[in-house]
């Protein structure tokens, strides 16, 4: 996917230096003006892997946001004359131990990893985005205090902090409020790396002449950094947006199959791998953990072509 | 340097101590007695008293946090529930059956990627570099406990060619070489699982910071001075290529270690990951503190090697 780009920019860059002038003189009248971001659309529709990457995302999404209607089944109604069944046409991926539907599992269980993955992204996006922007734009003690905190949060091993925060708290809750538990622990401990990029973004942007000029208008400081400092590091968040869920999927799923993340009998893909860890299920039931593990698959793999498609439209200078 | 070194080891103190009152923070919010756990279910209320008390917890927490800190530094971390030992003499027991494991995983994702992701910087857009971007797409997504179960379900139980999991042949008690043979043929499947997530990452990261060097004005004044191909890639473009791979290295030795939880999990390879596992499922605080103790000490050392390494292959960073 990556490759698709740097050919298109280079094939725009040569007949661009050669005829960029001629373009102008014979069709000034036919001339689009594309705003940055009709710039980055249509770098993005040429590569078609990213493309690709983006529609099995969005079919995925809309698979787990129609499961009501796309199944008749309920996901966690048992039905105990129908246990353990392979795929048949009355149970396309057959039924679990307890008689449920298991399609139906995978398609809610998809709802609650992509709302998991979505939900840490918006939480590590804030958090990043505020940080960053308040060491980046302030500087001097208030940039020390910031990046010190930054850098403790990024020494924190994720996944053996995370799997003791939920090992402490879990037993508490419930189910049902698990997933809420497992966006913050996911969205709480992956900030620094984002908030660390937007502060360097800030740094060199505040010495551009357009923030100067905001400055000497006398506009206040949160408005200067929500309104003309964090829009010119949208490119950059979104990017890293994308590619924080792929990763935020990934730790829930991880979280979820060790059984410290979204817990039995809500369904997520991850713990519905984890039938796996009993052998017999490996041996005998492959439906019960193969299509939610490459469910997992698809919708990281779908959002990394997505992220890095978006990453090579905006980002000149990435390769 | 060896001031810069000092000087980051010494800044490395106050993260440190930070970072152990958080998880001292977060043990100590767990529910329950950990008394109960150690005495039997009959014990009087006294010996309970007591028995608090010779563990310190009727101490307040900073107090207690103080003590377990001055202890931990001393390399005390308290006995263990689970195996009934102390904690330091638990840990080093499985900390090379995952060392073992990454250190195979290292060294062949190294040797194995690093050519791989010249060869397809050189030969960008070839059908070679082609199919390793389709690899690397795939082994990047590829959640590791789902391949090492799919990987489990071909070759342990279809073909019936390696162990579904552990590390020995249980009740072989192999010595010498018969063992290392076991070990091998045990180590396999968890070994390919990380290689192949390891050089998906590598193989990327060798390609793009190659490509990056190659597209320099340095390379072409090179080629054109009359440098064979050879001396230009290997010599010329691969020791600034190495740069960024080296901050890799720094992220990478944490993560392996860290991640090892998921995958010793998978494979029941009773490595440090598995004992976590232990751990948190027995609450055994007192384990699992020096466990993520020690998991943050390897990241804060990984980094602090990172950029080390980062100062060693470019002279044009300073260390003031």
């Amino acid at each position: 996917m990556t490759e698709k780009n740097i050919k298109n920019k280079t094939e725009n860059k040569a007949p661009n230096k050669s005829n960029g002038l001629d373009s102008k003189e014979i069709k000034e009248e036919e001339q689009v003006i594309l705003t940055p971001w009709k710039l980055v659309l249509r770098k993005f529709k040429k590569n078609k892997v990213a493309v690709a990457g983006m529609i099995i995302f969005i079919i995925m999404v809309f698979l787990a946001l129609f499961a009501p209607i796309l199944t008749p089944y309920d996901p966690y109604t048992m039905d105990f004359s129908q246990v353990n069944q392979p795929p048949s046409k009355a149970h396309l991926m057959g039924t679990d131990e307890l008689g449920r539907d298991y399609l139906t599992r995978i398609l809610y269980g998809g709802r609650v990893s992509m709302q998991v993955g979505l939900f840490a992204v918006i939480i590590e996006i804030i958090i990043g985005a505020l940080v960053g922007g308040l060491a980046g734009y302030y500087g001097g003690w208030v940039d020390n205090l910031l990046m010190r905190i930054v850098e403790i949060f990024m020494a924190f091993p994720f996944l053996p902090i995370a799997i003791t925060i939920s090992a402490v708290i879990g037993p508490e809750v419930a189910p049902e409020k698990r997933m809420y538990i497992m966006m913050f622990i996911i969205g709480l401990l992956s900030w620094g790396g984002l908030a660390r990029m937007i502060r360097g973004q800030i740094l060199s942007l505040r010495e551009q002449e357009f923030i100067q000029a905001a400055k000497a208008l006398g506009i206040r400081d949160s408005r200067i950094i929500w309104k003309h400092l964090i829009p010119n590091t949208l490119g950059y968040i979104i990017v890293s947006a994308t590619l924080g869920m792929a990763g935020a999927i990934m730790s829930e799923a991880g979280l979820s199959f060790l059984g410290l993340g979204v817990t039995p009998p809500v369904p997520t893909w991850g713990n519905l791998v984890q039938n796996a860890r009993d052998i017999y299920v490996l041996k005998n039931r492959v439906w019960l953990w193969l299509p939610p593990g490459v469910a997992i698959f698809f919708a990281v793999m779908s959002i990394n072509l997505f992220g890095d498609g978006l990453r090579d439209a905006i980002d000149p200078k990435s390769k | 340097m060896l001031k810069y070194i000092i000087r980051r080891l010494l800044h490395m103190i106050p993260v440190i101590l930070i970072i152990s009152i958080v998880i001292f923070g977060i043990v100590k919010m767990a529910p329950g007695d950990p008394v109960g756990t150690n005495l039997d279910p009959k014990a009087t209320a006294e010996q309970r008293a007591a028995e608090r008390a010779r563990l310190g917890l009727d101490k307040p927490l900073p107090v207690q946090y103080w003590n377990w800190l001055t202890r931990s530094v001393k390399g005390d971390f308290g006995d263990s529930y689970i195996y009934k030992k102390p904690v330091s003499d638990v840990v080093p027991n499985f900390i090379w059956n995952t060392f073992l494991l990454n250190v195979v995983d290292f060294i062949l994702a190294f040797l194995i990627s690093i050519p791989i992701g010249i060869i397809c910087a050189v030969k960008q857009y070839s059908k070679t570099d082609n199919f390793w971007t389709v690899f690397s797409i795939i082994g990047i997504s590829m959640p590791s406990f789902f391949f090492g179960l799919l990987l489990i379900y071909i070759f342990s139980v279809k073909l019936n060619a390696f162990p579904i999991n552990g590390m020995v042949t249980p009740g072989k008690n192999a010595t010498g070489w018969a063992h290392i043979k076991d070990v091998m043929h045990h180590i396999f499947l968890p070994a390919l699982v990380l290689v192949i997530g390891s050089m998906a990452s590598l193989v990327r990261y060798t390609r793009t910071s190659m490509l990056e060097v190659i597209n320099q004005d340095y390379i072409r004044t090179a080629r054109s001075k009359g440098l064979s191909e050879k001396v230009v890639i290997y010599k010329h473009a691969f020791r600034n290529a190495l740069i960024p791979i080296m901050t890799i290295i720094g992220f990478w030795i944490p993560g392996l270690f860290s991640g090892a939880v998921i995958l010793e999990t998978t494979f029941v390879w009773p490595g440090i990951g598995n004992v976590m596992m232990d751990a948190i499922s027995a609450r055994d605080y007192n384990l699992i503190m020096a466990l993520n103790m020690f998991f943050a000490l390897l990241t804060l050392l990984g980094n602090l090697l990172a950029d080390i390494g980062y100062a060693l292959v470019d002279p044009r960073i300073k260390v003031e």
